[in-house]
């Protein structure tokens, strides 16, 4: 098992209220799986990715990677935790705005410390992968949002992870780039083995995955990511 | 790709930040080197003024009184002229000046005059600064104050008719020439000498205009007294006075009678403290002021760039990485503004000091290392408050932003 959670929970305190944004979540990601989780809007989709990505500490519950678990790890063990397993694709791109293409599939491979002669070279690989082998040396800007969410896809690959974890990819995307944007993800997964964690709310995108999880009001009401 | 290329990318990307950060480091720099440099020309005016008001060490006859020293008695004691020469030798800290003087009253065309031998390169030099060296053409080896190197070579304090001061040359007080008739060009016959005038001084509103002024050597041949002299002026660093200059001069002349003139002493000390406190304290706030405002470009500019920041949390940096390159911003901003601050602030106060302030500022160079090594310091300062937060700023709130 890739990444297991039981019991998982988070608790905001909004005021002096608290708010359960998750509640006894209990996944299982297979290595190489394509999950995606669905649900209304403040069911807790984001909240979960951002928790399985040690971006929020859960208030309950167990994290397991591999069969460590990893819930209790300190910000920077989180943070090698990441730069090591873990590749982000993100509705709004979350590219550096003042990097090109290049720099930016670059950075997470800077970030870790991979080989400066090594990270090039591969970064230039993983855009041409995705079709952008003519806009390297482009700024985000300057590109299309299409293009965009495909750098990220790229940089989301550049350490090799075990697990992209994507929030609403084709949120901001046309159907066509959509369905362009979906279709790499399934290709990457399919050829490299990739796990997928995917949140959306589009019934369309859920269907690409192999399994589905479905949130309502914090709580897991179908699906636990097994297929 | 370097986290160093990040920085430089986005200095490069965010142009208009980078240019408002360099005007508030550069203006706080230019501030500082400006105010620095007015006040050390302040303080250099200050003491050429307070120079001028003459020795403020007098070394007289062993039982001779100051009295004396001014009345310039016919029978007033002297003592050798070799004392000048062991003063020298001596290598006293703090003494700017020496000036030998032998005075005796005499009739001037049978009228009392005070006759007053100078060396003359040591006379020129005496009220102004410290050039010590030239009562000895030069080669005197004597110390300064500390601050004062250079002062001699302005041509603001030479005078120049004393330097040209022959044996058979003279210069008259404005009383004395009043009241002997005699003008520039005038011959007048002392004694046995024929001196040709050849000034006669401005009114200085003190017991030297009603002398006669002639060269020492001329002076002690013509009265026939040999090598002697009735007092040493000198120019005592008041700092130096205060650390017992006085006594160490007694010790190096035990014949004489060495005093100081109390009045000018303790103004010149009073003024150089007003001064080295009004510098500090004006230093501390110009130094406050622009370490504000370079903390708050920092600030605003880490604020600017949440999102990136959240970006690269996302994507497992550590803070020390995020830390590194905020600092990194700061690093180059604080070098390059102090240069630039450095370089406008000298440029201003040297180029209209003269006109806006009525005084020569000089540049000061040792300020240049200074400048970048402030700027860089205080840009990192500045800095490290907004960098250390924006560290530990919540990824998931950046990036729920994004």
């Amino acid at each position: 098992m890739l990444l297991a959670t039981r019991g998982l929970g988070k608790r905001y305190a909004r005021g002096r209220v608290a708010v359960d944004a998750l509640q006894d979540v209990g996944v299982d990601i297979e290595e190489g799986a394509f999950v995606t989780v669905t649900g209304p809007s403040g069911s807790g989709k984001t909240t979960l990715l951002l928790t399985l990505a040690g971006l929020l500490r859960p208030s309950a519950g167990e994290i397991h990677f591999r069969g460590e678990p990893v819930q209790e790890l300190s910000d920077a063990a989180w943070a090698a935790f990441r730069r090591k397993h873990l590749g982000f694709v993100m509705q709004n791109f979350s590219l550096v705005p003042y990097l090109t293409a290049l720099e930016n599939v670059m950075l997470p491979m800077t970030l870790a410390g991979t080989p400066s002669a090594e990270r090039e070279p591969r970064a230039r690989v993983l855009l041409d992968r995705v079709e952008l082998g003519d806009r390297m040396e482009h700024l985000p800007r300057e590109l299309s949002a299409g293009q965009q969410q495909r750098v990220a896809i790229a940089r989301a690959l550049a350490n090799n992870p075990a697990l992209i974890l994507a929030d609403e990819p084709t949120g901001n995307l046309d159907p066509a780039l959509a369905d362009d944007v979906l279709a790499l993800l399934k290709k990457l997964n399919e050829e490299d083995g990739t796990a997928i964690l995917m949140v959306t709310h589009s019934p369309r995108a859920a269907e690409v995955g192999t399994a589905r999880i479905h949130l309502e009001a914090g709580r897991i009401v179908s699906g636990n990511g097994t297929a | 790709m370097k986290l160093a290329h990040v920085t430089w990318k986005e200095l490069k990307h965010r142009r208009a930040s980078l240019v408002s950060g360099l005007i508030a480091i550069t203006l706080g720099i230019a501030v500082i080197v400006g105010i620095r440099a007015v006040t050390r020309a302040s303080e250099y005016a200050v003491t050429v003024q307070l120079d001028s008001l003459g020795a403020n060490v007098l070394v007289l006859p062993q039982g001779a009184s100051v009295d004396e020293y001014h009345t310039a008695d016919i029978d007033a004691p002297t003592f050798p002229e070799e004392y000048v020469e062991t003063m020298v030798t001596s290598g006293l800290l703090g003494v700017e000046n020496i000036s030998p003087k032998l005075t005796r009253r005499t009739e001037v065309n049978g009228t009392s005059i005070v006759l007053t031998g100078v060396l003359p390169d040591s006379e020129v030099a005496k009220k102004p600064v410290w050039l010590m060296e030239g009562l000895v053409d030069g080669d005197g080896g004597g110390h300064v104050c500390k601050g004062r190197h250079g002062a001699a070579a302005d041509p603001r304090l030479k005078r120049n008719i004393i330097e040209e001061l022959d044996p058979g040359e003279c210069l008259v007080g404005s009383a004395a020439a009043k009241r002997l008739g005699l003008e520039v060009g005038s011959v007048v016959t002392v004694k046995t000498a024929e001196l040709e005038v050849i000034a006669i001084n401005d009114p200085t509103g003190t017991v030297d205009d009603d002398r006669l002024f002639m060269h020492l050597h001329a002076m002690q041949d013509l009265l026939g007294i040999g090598k002697q002299l009735s007092v040493i002026e000198v120019m005592g660093c008041c700092s130096a006075i205060s650390d017992g200059l006085l006594s160490k001069l007694r010790n190096i002349l035990p014949d004489t009678r060495v005093t100081s003139i109390s009045q000018i002493v303790s103004t010149q000390i009073e003024t150089n403290r007003l001064m080295d406190r009004l510098s500090w304290g004006v230093l501390f706030i110009v130094l406050l002021v622009g370490g504000l405002s370079i903390g708050n470009y920092m600030w605003a500019n880490v604020n600017q760039r949440r999102r990136e920041i959240g970006i690269m949390r996302m994507l497992g940096a550590k803070r020390s990485s995020i830390l590194g390159v905020l600092l990194a911003k700061a690093l180059v901003l604080g070098v390059v503004g102090g240069l630039i601050g450095y370089g406008l602030g000298t440029i201003v106060v040297v180029g209209f000091g003269p006109d806006i302030l009525g005084i020569e500022v000089e540049a000061l160079p040792v300020w240049l290392g200074l400048s970048v090594l402030l700027a860089t310091v205080v840009a990192v300062l500045g800095s490290l408050l907004p960098a250390w937060l924006a560290s530990r700023f919540d990824p998931s709130a950046n990036m729920q932003e994004v």
